[in-house]
C-alpha cells in the first residue's frame, strides 16, 4: 500500500515510464502552442483585417487541417519537412535540424493540425473589436504596430488564451498526422494518444491503455479548468 | 492660427465643393442638415477620409494638398478627433485612456501645453481616473474622451456630433464643459452638427452648409441674422445678441443685459455684473410697432430700422431684419402687419420684446 499524500511520482500512483510520456505529450504540446499561436495570430489578423488576392487561397490553406485526413497531413509535412523534402533538406544542411522522427516534429504536426482551431478563436475575437477604436488611437498618434500592440492585441487577448487553450488541449490528442510524420518511438515522440494505441496492439494492454485514457482525459479537463479563470478576468478587465 | 479647409469631390449622386477658414479663437461649427457633407468635410480634415481634391492646412503646416501630392496619415495630423460615441478603450483606466494620445505627443511646436491636471478640472474628471470605462456613465465617457483628445496636444480639435448620442439630460450636463472648451483649448475648434441649439449655445462661428455647398460662413450672430439664408425661416429662428450684464434689480426680480447697442430686461439670473451673455430672441415672439404702446406687459421696446424684408411663401408670413444700434432682431410677422405699420426698408420701428422669450445663455 502507498502512504496518501506522499510526495513524488507514486502518489499520483503512475509510474515512471508513464511520466515520460506524461511530460513528452506536454512537452510536445507547449512547443506547438508557443510557435503556432504567434502564427495564428498573425494569420487571423491578415485574414480579419487585410482584403488582398489571394486571401481565399491563405483562408483555405490554413483550414485544409480541418478538412484533409490527418494522416495526409502527416504524409504532407514528410514529403515537404523530410531530410529530402524542400524545407527538411535545407533544414538540416543549413542548421543541422532533422524534424522528422523526432519530438520536435510532432510538435510541428500538431502545430499545424491545430492551426485552424487557434485561428478561428483569435480571428472571432479580433472581428468583434469595434474599428472605432483603433480610429481613435490612430487619430491619437498611434501608428500600424503601435495600434496592434496597445489596442488590437489588448482587446483580442480572451480570444488568443481561448485559441491557445484549445489549441493546447487539442494538440494533447493529435494522433493521425504526428504518428505519420513523427512516428511512434517510446521516449521520443510517443505521446498520449500514441501509447494508448501501443497498448491496445499489445495483447492484454487493455489496462495499460485505460489508465493512460484516463490521464488524458484528466490532462486536458485541467488545462480547460486552468484556462476558465484567467479568460474571466480578462472578460472582467474589458467590461465584458 | 487659422485651419483652412478646401475639399472638393464628386459623388454619384452629389456634388461636394467647400472652402472655409476655422479660427483658433473660439468654437466654429459646421451646421447643415444630415447628408450635406459634414461628415466627408471632417473624414477629410480628420485623414480618414480621401477626397478627389483637397487642401488642408493650419498656417504653414500642411494636412493635406493633393495638388501636391502631399496625404498626411491620421496619426501624423494631430488632429483631436471627438466622436459621437466616446471610443474609450475599454481595457485602460480613465487615466491611461487620458494619457495615450499625451505619451504620443511630441513636443507642442510652439502652442502652450495642454497639461493633465488642467484637463482633469475643467472637465471635472478627477474622481474617474483610476475607473474602467464601462464603469462611467455617458456623460463621464465623452468627457474622458473630449480630455483625451485635449491632451494629445492637438493643432486643431475635430468634434464629430459629440452631443447626437446622449439623451437631453446628458446633453445639458456636457454643454457647459464644452462651451469652456474654446477659450481653453487656445486651437482652432471645428464642431459638426445638426442641432441648431448646440451652435447657439456653442458657436462663435457658423460655417452653414447644405447639399455639399457653403451657404453662409462668418461670426454667429452675422449669419443668424440673415433673412434670406435657410436659418431664418426655420420655425426656431432667432437672432443672437452679444452683451454684458448691466445690473440687476432684485427687487423687482430682472436683470438688465446690455447687448446690441440696446438694453434688455430678462427674469433675473445670478450672474456678475459685466459677465458676458449672449441673448438669444425667437422670431416669433418679437411685436413690431409704429409708436409705443402704453400700459403693456412687455418690458423692453426697443428703436430700431428695418434692413430687409423678406417673404417666406410656405408660412405666409415675412422675416422683418431689424437694425439695432449694432445689432440686429428678427421679427417674424404677417404681410398684412407689413402693410398696415408701412414697413419698408429704412422705417424706423420699435421691436417688443417680452423678457420671459429672451433666453440668456451663458
Amino acid at each position: 500500500m502507498l502512504p496518501p499524500f506522499s510526495s513524488g511520482p507514486n502518489a499520483l500512483i503512475l509510474t515512471p515510464e508513464e511520466w515520460e510520456i506524461v511530460r513528452l505529450t506536454l512537452l510536445v504540446a507547449a512547443r506547438a502552442v508557443l510557435f503556432g499561436l504567434p502564427l495564428a495570430v498573425i494569420a487571423a489578423w491578415v485574414l480579419a483585417r487585410l482584403r488582398f488576392p489571394g486571401r481565399t487561397l491563405l483562408n483555405v490553406l490554413v483550414h485544409l487541417p480541418l478538412v484533409l485526413p490527418p494522416v495526409v497531413i502527416g504524409w504532407l509535412l514528410l514529403l515537404v519537412f523530410g531530410l529530402r523534402g524542400p524545407v527538411g533538406a535545407l533544414l538540416h544542411a543549413w542548421f543541422g535540424i532533422r524534424l522528422v522522427f523526432t519530438a520536435e516534429g510532432a510538435s510541428l504536426a500538431c502545430a499545424v493540425m491545430t492551426f485552424p482551431v487557434m485561428v478561428r478563436a483569435i480571428r472571432l475575437s479580433l472581428e468583434a473589436i469595434d474599428p472605432g477604436l483603433e480610429i481613435a488611437a490612430r487619430g491619437l498618434g498611434a501608428g500600424r504596430l503601435d495600434r496592434f500592440l496597445t489596442i488590437t492585441l489588448p482587446l483580442a487577448a480572451p480570444g488568443i488564451l481561448a485559441g491557445g487553450v484549445m489549441g493546447f488541449v487539442t494538440c494533447l490528442g493529435e494522433f493521425g498526422a504526428v504518428i505519420t510524420f513523427a512516428a511512434n518511438i517510446p521516449g521520443e515522440t510517443q505521446t498520449l494518444p500514441l501509447a494508448i494505441y501501443a497498448a491496445l496492439q499489445t495483447p492484454g494492454g487493455e489496462g495499460r491503455a485505460a489508465s493512460l485514457s484516463l490521464i488524458s482525459l484528466a490532462l486536458a479537463l485541467t488545462g480547460l479548468f486552468l484556462a476558465d479563470w484567467p479568460a474571466r478576468r480578462l472578460n472582467r478587465m474589458l467590461g465584458r | 492660427m487659422i485651419f483652412s479647409v478646401t475639399v472638393k469631390h464628386r459623388f454619384p449622386a452629389a456634388a461636394l465643393d467647400v472652402a472655409f477658414d476655422v479660427p483658433s479663437r473660439g468654437i466654429t461649427a459646421l451646421f447643415g442638415p444630415s447628408g450635406a457633407g459634414k461628415s466627408s468635410i471632417l473624414g477629410a480634415a480628420a485623414g480618414s477620409w480621401r477626397p478627389d481634391a483637397c487642401r488642408i492646412t493650419i498656417d504653414n503646416d500642411v494636412f493635406a494638398d493633393t495638388a501636391a501630392g502631399i496625404w498626411l496619415p491620421p496619426e501624423h495630423r494631430r488632429a483631436g478627433l471627438v466622436f459621437q460615441d466616446a471610443r474609450l478603450f475599454p481595457h485602460l483606466s480613465v487615466a491611461a485612456n487620458l494619457r495615450y494620445g499625451l505619451r504620443r505627443a511630441p513636443s507642442t511646436g510652439g502652442l502652450d501645453a495642454i497639461r493633465f491636471d488642467d484637463v482633469v478640472s475643467l472637465l471635472n474628471i478627477g474622481s474617474l481616473l483610476s475607473r474602467r470605462p464601462h464603469a462611467l456613465s455617458g456623460g463621464e465617457r465623452q468627457r474622458v474622451a473630449i480630455g483625451r483628445a485635449l491632451l494629445s496636444q492637438p493643432r486643431v480639435l475635430l468634434m464629430d456630433e459629440p452631443l447626437a448620442s446622449l439623451d437631453e439630460a446628458l446633453k445639458a450636463e456636457i454643454l457647459p464643459y464644452l462651451a469652456a472648451l474654446g477659450a481653453v483649448a487656445g486651437r482652432p475648434v471645428l464642431y459638426v452638427t445638426h442641432a441648431l441649439d448646440e451652435v447657439t449655445r456653442l458657436a462663435d462661428h457658423l460655417v452653414l452648409i447644405e447639399a455639399g455647398q457653403i451657404l453662409a460662413a462668418g461670426p454667429l450672430s452675422a449669419v443668424v441674422e440673415r433673412a434670406d439664408l435657410p436659418l431664418a425661416r426655420r420655425d426656431d429662428a432667432a437672432a443672437l445678441l452679444e452683451g454684458t450684464v448691466a445690473g440687476h434689480d432684485t427687487a423687482r426680480e430682472l436683470t438688465r443685459i446690455a447687448a446690441g447697442g440696446a438694453c434688455f430686461w430678462v427674469p433675473l439670473v445670478e450672474a456678475a455684473i459685466g459677465a458676458p451673455a449672449r441673448l438669444r430672441i425667437p422670431a416669433r415672439e418679437v411685436i413690431l410697432a409704429g409708436r409705443a404702446p402704453e400700459a403693456i406687459s412687455v418690458h423692453n421696446i426697443v428703436p430700431g430700422t428695418v434692413r430687409d424684408i423678406v417673404r417666406d411663401e410656405h408660412r405666409r408670413t415675412v422675416i422683418v431684419t431689424v437694425a439695432l444700434g449694432h445689432g440686429t432682431l428678427l421679427a417674424r410677422v404677417t404681410p398684412d402687419a407689413v402693410s398696415r405699420l408701412g414697413l419698408a426698408a429704412g422705417v424706423s420701428v420699435l421691436a417688443l420684446v417680452k423678457s420671459a422669450a429672451i433666453e440668456v445663455i451663458r
